[in-house]
């Protein structure tokens, strides 16, 4: 076990390596120029230069990256072009409302997809089944911001039950905290729905039936720990895909995390900044991935780790 | 137990049937209206008593016996007529929540694969004391000390120990014994088990069926037991019912079923069964040598610690040597795991081996990918299971055409004329070239795969288990076929199998298998007429013998598992030596 950690561990670090790499240079290669943002349009090109040279900007590729990195390896992120303040202090006080937005989002996307897929497998065949599965269809292709305004729309401006948006109570969370699991429940529920029809035609099934169990500990107890296995791995790598997901939605609601502050950065060119968060979610996946890694052997006893 | 027969009104003559079945139909509902899986069936089984139902793949046996659970697949298979009593309650129309109150309680069930038959997650025990518990309420300590008590009845080892593993822990014989423990565990008065040695080592089928017995007399169940093999049915059973596509064909005692079979079909069944002793006498080969093994040893390597290095190897085969003959059928025999299955994959390349094969005086070590190719032209394989070894979506044609194709032999139309010529060869219609492997029958579809081996007119055919999977009928069809084929051919075969009467009826000479190691290989005379290891005697006298006048000898119970074939790197078995003890039977040096 020790063994295995020390090894995805330095693999995750290769790997934050490998995102850093090509994140900087595809900022490099960008035909935007941050320091025209910076700058501002009436700049003189004297102006320009000085700044492009005061944050190093002139220098070729090699040498800007291996700066970057030098100052990864002792924990310093950059400052901010725009905002002149450490990326690393930017960052950390807006991950708590990301982390918070981010565990209510995956608790919503589980409950409403494992449980639309426990059902739909239950009641396979029905016009239930097909009414669910057809409704996960739509959540799979609904785009992001559409499920967002039409949330906001009904339930903050029509019925005013939630706030429009902001943060701070749990009643600001209720809302972008749904739209990232009704987003994200769709895979959830097909993945489910396959994997209990799957398990419930195991001879092991068939086995409790004949004991005499009840049919809610038959499902329960025998099927449901068995389903849920491929789900986990996929909990790990749905991560990426979910922090797509939180920089619509916290910009929509105005959620002041981590998403939000990539996306004003994105807008302006503010590299240091979308280096920062890039590697913050980064790490976001390669945790969890290994987090649900590590938790698989509890699940499965047939997994062993090595 | 007296106790609780009194309470459920089971008992009311010391005779009665404990369960009895009335002009059972049960039908699975089809685009083409309700279609017939068991019709009309009556049968009664008394207290104690061991009744065999006996038939091959859809003959109904199974359906039958998930109709008397209750366990039938909803909705499209149901019962649609007649009655099925247990004591004085009629089973089929009990509600939902009644009969779950039988199930497991009065009536219990064991099943043919152990691998999967018990929940992965869970541990044994915890599948022992949920069974307890779901009817009796007892409490959690009182329930595991039951299990316990369940456990030890079955002959498990360290019964503590097994309560807390998980079954992948276990091996398949360990498994069984679980689920039979967890059957009767509540000494139901009825135990229907369901081809319950099918999936195991003929050893480990020993064991079982020698438990069942036992906990029959001690316990005095009653015990439907589902087989389609004749061998359990002479041994184990008192009566037997032979069933037919869903209907009962005739019913007697077993020994008056093995003496004087009534109907044509119970004749036709046992007349097919492979027995012991039966093989003709063949004329010793002395063709050249087609396929040669020196010293071939195969590893596994297990990888672990921090840099991933190999820590342990898994000795598949060990140092193993034989010749086959032109026209020679030489038989590899063992149980699973032995590494049979192994030599197989190395005589065709398919797994890295150590140590010297050749095949038509051609050494396969050193071979380039051309070499390779053509090597395969004289080496062809048949498995196990036609219709996985069968891509469902060609057709047959153009599956017995492949090789051809592959190998560039001749035109398209001279590749299907061969196709068609082979389809012949093999008993099949040619009109059936242009259908898919799914339109045939199990039988076909392992004639399909014959004919794809001859294509390319190989000079050895591998067959892996390839007769295993098929009903004893068609077995023997398929088995009288490949003899034929190696007449008019000249074909050497190497028959792996774990079917030592099969393997008696059609082999020449034979090896038999322990640990990756042969320990006994002679002709099939010399093996099975003067065995001289214990192991191939022990796996001779463990099968079955279809004649309930057959006497065994009090059998030699082995005790405990086989050893594991890992070792750490360094490491290894001891290496078998053999020992010619005249007429080149080779038998393991004794120490």
């Amino acid at each position: 076990m020790a063994a295995y950690l020390v090894r995805r561990i330095v693999q995750a670090v290769l790997i934050l390596l490998g995102v850093s790499f090509i994140t900087f240079f595809l900022l490099y290669v960008l035909p935007a120029d941050p320091v025209r943002q910076i700058a501002g349009r009436s700049a003189t090109a004297e102006t320009v230069e000085n700044i492009r040279r005061q944050l190093g900007l002139d220098q070729p590729f090699v040498v800007q990256y291996g700066r970057y990195l030098a100052g990864l390896a002792q924990g310093d992120l950059g400052r901010s072009y725009l905002q002149k303040t450490e990326v690393a202090e930017l960052i950390a006080s807006r991950l708590p409302a990301t982390l918070q937005l981010m565990l209510a989002g995956i608790a919503c996307e589980l409950a409403l997809g494992l449980g639309m897929g426990i059902a739909a497998a239950l009641l396979r065949g029905r016009l239930a089944d097909q009414a669910l599965m057809m409704a996960s269809f739509v959540t799979v292709s609904a785009p992001q911001f559409v499920v967002s305004l039409l949330l906001l729309y009904v339930f903050a401006v029509k019925l005013g039950w939630f706030p429009i948006g902001g943060y701070g109570t749990w009643r600001h969370l209720v809302l972008p905290a749904v739209t990232l699991g009704i987003l994200g429940s769709g895979w959830y529920s097909r993945m489910m729905r396959s994997s209990m029809i799957d398990v419930l035609r195991a001879d092991f099934i068939r086995t409790a039936r004949a004991k005499g169990l009840t049919r809610s500990r038959v499902i329960f107890r025998h099927a449901l720990p068995n389903a849920v296995l491929p789900i986990i791995a996929m909990i790990g790598i749905d991560i990426g895909i979910f922090m797509g997901g939180i920089v619509v939605v916290e910009s929509v609601f105005g959620w002041p995390g981590i998403g939000q502050l990539a996306w004003q950065a994105i807008q302006r060119v503010d590299i240091p900044i979308i280096m920062g968060v890039t590697l913050v979610s980064a790490c976001a996946i390669v945790l969890g991935n290994l987090l649900a890694d590590v938790l698989a052997p509890f699940v499965d006893p047939r997994i062993r780790l090595r | 137990m007296t106790a609780m027969q009194d309470i459920s009104g089971a008992v009311a003559a010391p005779d009665a049937p404990v369960l009895a079945v009335d002009g059972l139909c049960v039908s699975v509902r089809t685009e083409n209206g309700l279609k017939p899986l068991v019709r009309d069936l009556s049968f009664t089984l008394r207290r104690g008593e061991m009744l065999a139902i006996a038939g091959e793949s859809g003959s109904g046996k199974s359906i039958t016996s998930l109709a008397i659970m209750g366990l039938l697949p909803p909705p499209a298979v149901r019962v649609t007529g007649g009655s099925v009593r247990l004591g004085a309650t009629e089973l089929t129309s009990l509600p939902e929540s009644r009969m779950r109150a039988l199930r497991g309680d009065r009536i219990a069930m064991i099943f043919q694969e152990p691998m999967t038959s018990l929940n992965p997650v869970l541990t044994v025990g915890a599948q022992l004391v949920e069974a307890i518990r779901a009817h009796e309420p007892v409490g959690r300590s009182e329930a595991r000390a039951r299990a316990v008590q369940a456990l030890q009845a079955v002959r498990l080892s360290q019964p503590e120990r097994r309560m807390t593993q998980y079954p992948h822990e276990l091996s398949g014989g360990m498994r069984q014994r679980v689920m039979i423990a967890m059957a009767l565990a509540l000494r139901p008065e009825v135990l229907i088990a369901d081809e319950p040695t099918t999936a195991l080592d003929v050893t480990v089928q020993r064991e079982v069926l020698d438990l069942l017995r036992d906990l029959q007399r001690d316990m005095g169940t009653a015990i439907i037991l589902i087989t389609h093999d004749m061998g359990v049915v002479a041994e184990m059973a008192d009566r037997v019912i032979v069933m037919k596509d869903g209907a009962m064909v005739e019913e007697a005692t077993t020994a008056d079923l093995f003496a004087r079979p009534a109907a044509q079909y119970t004749r036709d069944l046992l007349a097919a069964v492979p027995r012991m002793g039966a093989g003709a006498a063949r004329a010793e080969v002395t063709g050249d040598t087609i396929a040669s093994l020196r010293d071939v040893v195969v590893r596994f390597p297990l990888r672990g610690g921090l840099l991933g290095r190999v820590t342990q190897n898994v000795h598949a085969v060990e140092h193993v040597s034989f010749d086959i003959r032109r026209g020679e059928t030489f038989a590899l025999v063992g149980e699973s795991g032995c590494g049979k299955s192994t030599i197989a994959k190395a005589i065709v390349g398919l797994v890295p081996h150590a140590g010297r094969i050749e095949v038509g005086g051609q050494a396969l070590e050193g071979l380039d990918a051309a070499g390779q190719k053509a090597l395969r032209r004289r080496v062809q394989m048949v498995f196990q299971d036609p219709m996985a070894a069968l891509d469902p979506r060609m057709t047959v044609g153009a599956l017995i055409a492949e090789p051809l194709v592959i190998h560039g032999v001749g035109t398209a139309a001279e590749q299907r004329a061969r196709a068609a010529d082979l389809m012949a060869r093999v008993g099949l219609s040619a009109d059936g070239l242009d259908r898919y492997p799914h339109e045939f029958s199990g039988g076909q579809r392992q004639r399909v795969c014959i004919a794809r081996a001859l294509a390319l007119n190989p000079a050895l055919i591998i067959a892996d288990e390839s007769v295993s999977a098929l009903d004893v009928s068609v077995q023997a069809r398929v088995l009288d076929l490949l003899r034929a084929l190696q007449q008019e051919f000249g074909i050497a075969f190497l028959f792996i199998s774990h079917d030592m009467a099969v393997v008696e009826n059609i082999s020449d000479r034979v090896a038999v298998m322990y640990l990756g190691q042969i320990v006994e290989l002679g002709t099939r005379a010399q093996v099975f007429g003067n065995p001289q290891h214990s192991y191939t005697r022990r796996l001779i006298d463990a099968v079955p013998v279809p004649d309930p006048t057959h006497q065994r000898a009090a059998s030699l119970r082995l005790a405990g598992e086989v050893p594991s074939p890992v070792h750490a790197i360094g490491h290894g078995p001891e290496r078998v030596e053999l020992v010619d003890i005249g007429g080149g039977h080779l038998v393991q040096k004794q120490v």
